[in-house]
């Protein structure tokens, strides 16, 4: 190498070391990919919340659907759940998963708050969000028409996270069906 | 104002132990009982990051320490445990993932480093020692014999200074 080249070399490094951090830095080191993407639903046998009849992943097939993750001890689900319910007014199929909670409790909060979801499944003891790989609420995973999992958000959609990602992965679910 | 801050910290000492059980689990042998302890180290806490499944209290962590629990209790191998977890919440949940795909390179970076450590070491030690070899640093005669008339000029010429100086 020719002495005039490595005087570029530190400036290279530096370059280097800049785009690492830009990427590492602008990471989510929370965010974990689930590893039931591409899986089918795992399959359960739970009571529904509102007529405690047994629901299962069967009936959970046929439409291209969102599962949302949530219980009345989730401050951050309180926050989510006028948007869930501007989208299941706007038509978007949602299913939960009452996760660990008092069935009275989601019963009262449902009433008073508006009930989003087409049925809510009764996850008393975690069992269901143990095979699902739920680490906290809310989470919402994306399932399409056959079952299988798509697509996992942790966290709460709001307007900006549903127009910015999410709503792209479900018109391609509600597309898929289409053809 | 007193009896507020008494209040508050009757509340924190009234309410820390409540928190802080960690559930015990009667097993049928010792060996169940050993090798609960080594998985519970090995799996980590999927929400708190940094903690395996023993250290942390989280909710998430007392059901998978009841998952483990039960699984070894019904005869599963350490394998199948692991690989149990692993279908729910990826490599990321062993703290010893598996050498394949992305997690090799964590398993290879620090070999591949250290090698690369050696072999920069092993140039930086070569060309340190090369100059005092090489014949590019003798002199030949004659510029043996330019660099002698240089210094001397130089000698002169320092002295002239001192001389200048001295007026």
């Amino acid at each position: 190498m020719s002495p005039r080249l490595k005087l570029f070399v530190p400036l290279g490094l530096f370059v280097l070391l800049a785009v690492l951090l830009f990427r590492g830095l602008s990471l989510d080191p929370q965010a974990l990919p689930s590893a039931l993407i591409d899986k089918p639903l795992p399959a359960f046998a739970l009571p529904a919340l509102s007529d405690e009849q047994t629901l299962s992943d069967k009936d959970l097939l046929g439409e291209p659907l969102l599962l949302n993750v949530w219980a009345t001890w989730c401050i951050s689900c309180r926050v989510e759940h006028p948007y869930l319910q501007r989208l299941a007014d706007d038509g978007v199929l949602i299913y939960g998963v009452n996760y660990k909670d008092d069935s009275a409790a989601a019963r009262d909060w449902l009433s008073q708050l508006g009930d989003p979801y087409r049925a809510s499944i009764v996850d008393a003891r975690g069992t269901l969000g143990l095979d699902l790989g739920v680490y906290g609420a809310p989470e919402t995973y994306f399932v399409d028409a056959d079952g299988v999992i798509r697509y996992r958000h942790v966290g709460v959609i709001d307007e900006r996270v549903w127009n910015g990602r999410l709503k792209a992965i479900y018109d391609e679910l509600t597309t898929d069906t289409g053809t | 104002m007193r009896f507020a801050a008494v209040a508050v910290l009757m509340a924190v000492f009234c309410t820390t132990p409540a928190f802080a059980v960690i559930e015990t689990y009667e097993f049928s042998s010792p060996r169940l009982e050993a090798r609960y302890r080594a998985l519970s180290q090995e799996l980590r806490c999927p929400k708190c990051q940094n903690q395996n499944i023993a250290d942390s209290n989280a909710p998430i962590s007392q059901d998978l320490r009841a998952l483990v629990y039960a699984q070894l209790e019904a005869g599963a191998s350490d394998e199948e445990i692991l690989k149990d977890m692993v279908a729910r919440y990826g490599e990321f949940v062993r703290y010893s993932p598996a050498a394949s795909g992305a997690a090799l390179w964590l398993w290879l970076a620090p070999a591949l480093m250290l090698g690369a450590g050696f072999l920069l070491l092993l140039l930086l030690l070569r060309r340190g020692r090369n100059p005092v070899t090489d014949d590019g640093d003798a002199l030949t005669a004659e510029e043996r014999q330019r660099l002698a008339r240089m210094m001397s000029d130089a000698g002169a010429d320092d002295a002239g200074a001192d001389k200048d100086a001295g007026q």
